[in-house]
């Protein structure tokens, strides 16, 4: 009965206080400018299936994404188990879903096991890669500090959720070896699960039944409470990525790459210049919302996928590896960009629901987490926004930033403001007469 | 090299009552930069030899507006594209041809918002169609059979776009070696000059990226580095050069490759 309500209350208190820092993360996102992402629901869907479900981005590097896939598979398939855990947890019952499945039930869990080796075998691979071989993009100067210490944890707790899985099932069996098992005995002398059956009488065949108990109870208690950690770290952590993978490419921009955001504001002020007719002085109508700031230089002024991009970040560096910029040694890391927005964003939601919504706190993204020499660095390659595995375009972010820069502040780089001068003058980047634009025809 | 270009306005079109086909875009560069202008007229030479009926703008024509974008400047965007798009629709412009992926791109996607709906195409798969049609035989001149040719995808044909295979087509048709960089198509390296970098000193770093790129190109040892983009065309010249490899290799727009291996 004790253990049916610290059951109880550990489930409360996890889902609680995970929906608790979910609601903090979607208030964060929704701080963001609108924009429509509603359309083309089935084209959607499908990115979403392919790009998150499959994974399919990721395939373009077949090994790294073979280990993730077992990671993610085993974590998936899991969740099955845990809804028995779940379910035992409340009732008191044991392996509750076994009578009712029989062979299906011995099927699933074997199924579970296989994964949990091959995620077993992932993880190690996956905490020896980032730790021992030297691979540039983990090993970047934004990688330095927490984010290095959140990607090793996180396989930490994944090796630790694995052990218990298989501390649970390995007694368990041998205690059903024994007939001593709490599950219902259905006329057979082992659960069958495909690893367990082996692991566990070579492991633990020596220990006594109270012995088994115990363990098998640690385990199982293990488990939960692993998942309960882990749930509630996501928020804190990249690896909100396994939820988030998915609304994100859900919101994908469907559109070709190359065509950036038009800004509807600035069509409506040239729409007014351009007209003959239009009164100059004519007083702006008075119920008109006060005008938004010409692009970004806080979170705020970034739409909601922008942060939402943020938010799902594996920090994975891919964006970055494929950086023309940053290939040749320049500041700019579109991963960096991604990181800043999320950090930002964090620090500003935090300050505004202690504060009120027109909290400022004298900070804002740029400058204070970007700097100018990173914004002008951008080729505008568009190779971050083709590799990312879950569709973030960090390019979408830098222009943003750079029309703030330009429109609102106009710091331009001098030879910038040269060529900007002579487009708006004589119709070209260079210092040509348009009158001039034919005589190549005449040249030889 | 033969007979005189026609290259008619689309002004002296309307004035004789004419409509054409297809507006041929010429682009900033292709009308004032030296080494650009041969691209336009091995554009042009192509058309005349195929009897595409085209015209120019010619000095109706502005910028499109793709470098202020770029470098932050929506208003001047803006502006540009809304003066274009009143001369293009004053002449019911319904198909366009580009000689550069910048304006390509800008003309296809992002004039539409603004009130500017055209076809538009890059010249490479404009000139690919025409083969393709058998009205364009490549075969009469300078012939690059055997010849090592590498083609450099322009990120705004490429990536922005998803143009990859039209100007590899067109290589193919020369029956040339076509040898392909480790990072082409999708995963393809700038060239350095886009987003406004063309028009500015780089920012702090270790390595120009043409010179990246460049070495990656000549890593191949090819004959020739093709490209479809005037600017990647000065990035990848300047490249070579830097590297002081002109006597071996040579960096050529598709289309001029084509139009020398037609005689045109
Ligand atoms: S678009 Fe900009 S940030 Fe992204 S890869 Fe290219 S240069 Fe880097
Ligand atoms: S933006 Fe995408 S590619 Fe870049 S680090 Fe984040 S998840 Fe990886």
């Amino acid at each position: 009965m004790i253990s049916i309500i610290i059951f109880a209350i550990l489930l409360l208190v996890g889902f609680g206080v995970f929906a608790l820092n979910a609601g903090k993360i979607r208030s964060n996102i929704l701080m963001g400018r609108d924009v429509n992402r509603s359309d083309r629901k089935s084209e959607r869907l499908k990115v979403m299936t392919l790009v998150a479900f499959g994974q399919k981005k990721m395939f373009k590097r077949p090994i790294p994404a073979i280990l993730h896939f077992f990671l993610y598979a085993a974590f998936v398939i899991t969740q099955i188990e845990l809804i028995e855990i779940i379910v035992d947890g409340i009732t008191g019952d044991h392996r509750v879903f076994r009578a009712s499945l029989g062979g299906f039930y011995t099927f699933m869990i074997s199924f579970i096991e296989i994964l949990s080796v091959l995620a077993f075998i992932g993880t190690a691979i996956f905490l020896i890669r980032r730790n021992l071989l030297h691979i540039p993009r983990f090993r970047m100067s934004e990688m330095k500090g927490w984010p290095k210490l959140d990607g090793n944890l996180i396989l930490i707790l994944e090796i630790i959720l694995l052990i218990c899985i298989f501390t649970m099932n390995g007694s368990d069996e041998v205690l059903y070896n024994r007939g001593a098992s709490h599950a219902e005995t259905l006329g057979d002398e082992s659960f069958g699960f495909a690893i367990s059956q082996f692991v566990g009488p070579a492991l633990f065949s020596g220990l006594s039944d109270s012995a088994l108990i115990t363990l098998e109870r640690i385990g199982w208690w293990g488990h939960i409470v692993m998942v309960f950690i882990f749930l509630n770290y996501l928020p804190f952590s990249k690896h909100i990525h396994i939820i988030l993978a998915f609304p994100n490419t859900f919101y994908s921009k469907l559109t070709k790459k190359g065509q950036f955001t038009n800004m509807e504001s600035v069509t409506n002020e040239v729409k007014l210049m351009m007209d003959p007719e239009a009164d100059p002085y004519a007083a702006p109508p008075s119920d008109e919302a006060p005008p938004e700031r010409f692009g970004a230089k806080d979170v705020q002024d970034l739409s909601w996928k922008n942060l939402l991009d943020a938010y799902t970040c594996t920090e994975c560096g891919r964006c970055t590896a494929a950086c023309p910029a940053n290939q040749t040694g320049k500041l700019l890391s579109p991963r960096k960009i991604m990181m800043d927005t999320r950090d930002r964003l964090v620090e500003k939601g935090k300050g505004i629901r202690k504060n009120g919504k027109d909290y400022d706190d004298g900070k804002s993204l740029l400058n204070d987490y970007i700097t100018e020499e990173e914004l002008w660095a951008c080729t505008s390659c568009m190779a971050c926004v083709e590799e990312c595995p879950v569709n973030i375009d960090p390019l979408n972010i830098i222009m943003d930033m750079r029309r703030y820069l330009v429109m609102e502040e106009s710091k331009v780089p001098t030879e910038l403001a040269g060529m900007l001068s002579n487009v708006e003058n004589n119709g070209a980047p260079w210092q040509f007469s348009q009158d001039d634009r034919l005589n190549w025809k005449d040249e030889n | 090299m033969s007979e005189l270009m026609k290259v008619p306005t689309m002004a002296e079109m309307t004035a004789n009552g004419e409509v054409p086909e297809i507006l041929f875009w010429v682009g900033c560069s292709g009308s004032f930069d030296d080494r650009a202008k041969k691209i336009t007229k091995a554009i042009v030479k192509i058309l005349n030899k195929c009897n595409v009926k085209f015209a120019v703008l010619g000095t109706e024509e502005s910028c499109t507006g793709d470098p202020a974008k770029r470098s932050g400047n929506e208003f001047l965007f803006q502006m540009q594209a809304m003066m274009n798009i009143q001369v293009l629709n004053g002449y019911e412009v319904k198909k366009i041809v580009t000689g550069c992926p910048h304006c390509f791109n800008t003309l296809k996607n992002e004039y539409s918002e603004l009130g500017g709906n055209y076809e538009v195409v890059h010249h490479t798969q404009l000139i690919q169609s025409l083969i393709e049609d058998g009205k364009l035989t490549v075969a009469g001149g300078d012939t690059f059979k055997g010849k090592k040719i590498t083609f450099h995808d322009p990120c705004y044909l490429g990536r922005g776009n998803d143009v990859y295979e039209a100007p590899r087509q067109m290589l193919q048709s020369l029956d040339a070696e076509l040898a392909e960089m480790k990072r082409c198509r999708t995963k393809g390296l700038c060239c350095g000059a886009g987003g406004a970098q063309m028009f500015k000193e780089a920012e702090k770093g270790n390595k120009e990226v043409n010179v990246e790129r460049t070495e990656e190109a000549l890593g191949l040892k090819p004959d020739v580095i093709a490209t479809g983009c005037p600017f990647c065309n000065t990035m990848m010249t300047d490249g070579v050069k830097n590297k002081d490899k002109e006597n071996e290799t040579q960096v050529m727009d598709v289309a001029e490759l084509i139009a020398t291996a037609a005689d045109l």
